[in-house]
């Protein structure tokens, strides 16, 4: 069976912990383990920080969309999308460390575990226009299957 | 869940025990109470106590190589304690720990610093 949700939110750097916490509770029903619990909870944090830092410049009065879509198999997407400034060059803002925003104390270390905690991730970023980070990830739980 | 931040001071050495989630939103709070801490000029070094923190991203290793930088510059030293594995596992990613002292828990941090707990 599949299933999907999606939250839509003003940039307010509060809902960093809103949309991470509410994307968990909804994969909770493929009984993940606590560490991909924590992968995912992660990665969402990082994408909407994201779109709220760099696609908003921290304008709070903006919105953010975040989906996810389950699989009985264990399958996630996730997909975190602004319609901010967008990205000039993707491959270099991919780079481990590169932060466009060293004066906001980035570390530049977004993307890097994005990729590290999902199995794809893909940007789609038009200048101007905002940004779509598109992440995958399969479950290591049979436990789904099941039920 | 938020972020509680507590301060104690021992010797010269300023003790910060989190509690709580640190993400970007609680790390501009905590690096304005920090850097506030810092500037009243009484401790030299700063024990990070991680133990009670559930939840971290990259804004939590943004907010300590801040702070690492400012304590440097005082001649002091920032050493991080009690980390859990998955809090571990981003330090790692970064390069954390090639800079940044670890130990197991406050007391062997205390002790690496000289002061006696
Ligand atoms: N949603 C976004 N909109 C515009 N730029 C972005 C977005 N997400 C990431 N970026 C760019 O990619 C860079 C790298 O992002 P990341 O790896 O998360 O590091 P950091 O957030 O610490 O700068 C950012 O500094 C920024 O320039
Ligand atoms: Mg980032």
């Amino acid at each position: 069976m599949k299933n999907d949700m999606t939250l839509r939110f003003l940039s307010v750097s509060k809902n960093e912990a809103f949309a991470r916490a509410t994307v968990g509770a909804f994969i909770s029903q493929l009984d993940p383990t606590m560490d991909e619990l924590t992968e995912i909870k992660t990665v969402v944090s990082e994408a909407v920080t994201n779109a709220i830092i760099h696609g908003y410049h921290n304008e709070p009065d903006h919105y953010i969309t975040v989906t996810c879509a389950i699989e009985d198999s264990g399958a996630i997407e996730l997909i975190i999308s602004d319609e901010g400034m967008g990205i000039e060059n993707i491959k270099q803002a991919q780079e481990p460390l590169y932060t466009s925003k060293p004066h906001l104390e980035r570390s530049g270390m977004g993307f890097t575990i994005m990729e590290s905690f999902m199995d794809g991730l893909a940007i789609k970023s038009t200048i101007n226009e905002g940004t779509t980070v598109t992440m995958k990830k399969q479950l290591t739980t049979a436990n789904s299957v099941c039920h | 869940m938020s972020l509680t931040t507590f301060f104690t001071i021992k010797e010269d050495v300023l003790i910060i025990r989190l509690s709580g989630e640190l993400d970007h939103h609680e790390a501009t709070i905590l690096r304005e109470a920090w850097q506030n801490k810092l500037r009243e000029g009484t401790v030299k070094h700063v024990i990070l106590n991680l133990e009670e923190v559930s939840f971290m991203d990259s804004s939590g290793i943004g907010v300590l190589l801040g702070r690492y930088k400012e304590i440097m510059q005082l001649g002091g030293e920032l050493v991080v304690c009690a980390v859990n594995p998955s809090i571990e596992r981003i330090f790692n990613m970064s390069g954390m720990f090639k800079i940044i002292r670890l130990e197991p828990n406050e007391e062997n941090a205390l002790l690496s610093l000289g002061v006696a707990s």
